[in-house]
């Protein structure tokens, strides 16, 4: 018997029983019973309510500047594009209590643009907007990075016979390059929609924790922590299953993309 | 992968057993940071490894099987709670504080009932913490439509002392409850409006040895030590009032 086949296997058990092991638990500790229960609690709905809103205006955001973005980068070069791309990219890196330092420091009622944001009659911080700018900063960078690739990867031959034939680069962009990087910019789409469901320390130093208001999941989890084990038990069960369903959506996606998209 | 992590994890633990410096783990209220880890590097019998948390956060820990050697906290409650649950010996009052309204030092508010107007954007503690039930106790003592008006402008509910400070050196709120100490670590910062006595609650920190501990007899001397010694002067300086 070869020993190196036998390593691989090993490795990969341990891997698996590593990661796989404190998300079973969460399940073993809580009861489909106490799930719903958890569910019924006062701030529990609000809570999962404001996640999935604010991830949702989070990712419009990251949708619509992010992909233009991320066709440029992959399509064009220019001097300092390396510099661009790491400064794109550095969120991915920065711890989140960084990241919420920042955003204080930036926009922030004493940040450097926090007069600007006053002026201009928005206010950030203790509010909904700023959880969907703090989920924007930290999440972006996992759908750029992945559209950027998805872009760079499409067969340019099909964009240069979209123009052959007379189309705006613009059209080319939405009608050519879009659909044939979309397998790769729904799996970007869903590790910012991942990271931003997940977000906790920038939330909390930039927005804050309110019930209904800038009280996320992970925030409420934190708070019921303390007091309610089962309780934060429970909802951390809630937030695996949604981020466990959206992965696999974004899997079965890819998947049948890759078995209905012929190799050209 | 969790071989080499056990592996690692087994090596981090396998140092404690040397007793020529002994190593002891001292769980305290985030309140007492500041003073705290001034004093411990006086604490000549034993390399002291201080982790400040939510009082709250700290209990979950020592529940959920953390052992530290012992706990320090905001207040007497959750010490005699474990106590109780037979995970911690019989707490000790070591120091008293003081809530007060802590603002921005050019801020108009000058009493608790200012923070009822309109407009103003308050950060107190989550219900869950200390502070959050030491504030809650103090509102519930005002008339109730003050108290409703001021519980209206709360804008968030943070997990810690930490939180509340930093949202008001920030400028993203206006005014917060915290204790004097906090105010006194944030420097000129922060400048601190006295709750009238009759509003006052009464917050006294307590510690106790963490049953199981490591070093039961040098967290008994330390625990000690918080009233009288080093450490004493330090929560004394720290703006913290004797038992």
């Amino acid at each position: 018997m070869r020993a190196f086949p036998v390593l691989l296997a090993v490795a990969l058990a341990a891997a698996l029983t590593f990661l796989t092991l404190p998300v079973v638990a969460i399940f073993v500790g809580s009861s489909p019973a106490d799930l719903i229960d958890s569910l019924g609690e006062p701030g529990a709905l609000d809570a999962l309510w404001l996640s999935l809103r604010a991830t949702a205006m989070a990712l419009a955001v990251i949708l619509v500047v992010g992909t233009p973005a991320a066709y440029l980068l992959a399509t064009r070069s220019f001097r300092g594009k390396a510099l661009v791309v790491t400064l794109v990219e550095l969120p991915l890196v920065l711890p989140p209590a960084v990241a919420g330092i920042a955003l204080l420091a930036a926009v922030g009622p004493s940040g450097i643009l926090g007069g600007a944001v006053e002026d201009a009659g928005i206010e950030l911080t203790l509010q909904t907007a700023g959880v969907v700018v703090a989920l924007t900063f930290v999440a972006s960078p996992f759908y750029v990075r992945q559209a950027m690739a998805a872009f760079a990867a499409v067969d340019r031959t099909l964009l240069d016979a979209s123009r052959t034939l007379g189309a705006s680069e613009a059209r080319g962009f939405v009608r050519v390059m879009i659909p044939a990087a979309l397998p790769g910019l729904a799996a970007g789409t869903a590790l910012a929609l991942g990271r931003a469901l997940g977000e906790f320390g920038a939330t909390l130093m930039f927005a804050g924790s309110f019930r209904g208001i800038t009280q996320t999941v992970p925030l409420a989890i934190y708070d019921r922590f303390s007091t309610n084990f089962d309780s934060a038990l429970a909802l951390s069960a809630v937030l695996v299953a949604i981020s466990a369903a959206i992965l696999l959506s974004v899997k079965l996606v890819q998947g049948s993309e890759a078995l209905g998209g012929a190799p050209g | 992968m969790l071989a080499g992590l056990l592996l690692v994890a087994a090596c981090a633990g396998c140092g404690d057993e040397e007793d020529a410096h002994p190593r002891l783990v001292v769980s305290a209220a985030s309140s007492m940071t500041e003073a705290l880890t001034a004093c411990s590097a006086d604490f000549g019998a034993a390399d002291v490894r201080l982790s400040f948390a939510g009082s709250d956060e700290l209990a979950a820990q020592i529940r959920q099987g953390v052992k530290p050697d012992l706990y320090a906290a905001a207040n007497t409650k959750l010490p005699n709670q474990l106590n109780t649950e037979g995970l911690l010996s019989k707490p000790l009052e070591f120091a008293t504080n003081e809530l007060v309204v802590a603002v921005p030092k050019d801020s108009e508010i000058q009493a608790i009932e200012d923070l009822a107007r309109d407009g103003v954007k308050v950060a107190i503690g989550s219900e869950s913490v200390p502070i959050g039930s030491y504030t809650r106790e103090v509102l519930a003592r005002l008339p109730k439509a003050k108290s409703d008006a001021i519980l209206a402008n709360v804008r968030s509910n943070e997990p810690d002392v930490k939180g509340i400070v930093g949202k008001l050196t920030q400028g993203a709120a206006d005014a917060g409850l915290v204790y004097v100490t906090d105010v006194n670590a944030a420097g000129d910062e922060l400048r601190a409006v006295k709750l009238p006595a009759a509003l006052e609650p009464e917050v006294s920190y307590a510690a106790g040895v963490v049953k199981g501990a490591k070093q039961p007899e040098l967290a008994r001397d330390f625990v000690d030590g918080l009233t009288a010694g080093g450490c004493a002067d330090a929560l004394d300086r720290a703006g913290f009032g004797a038992p």
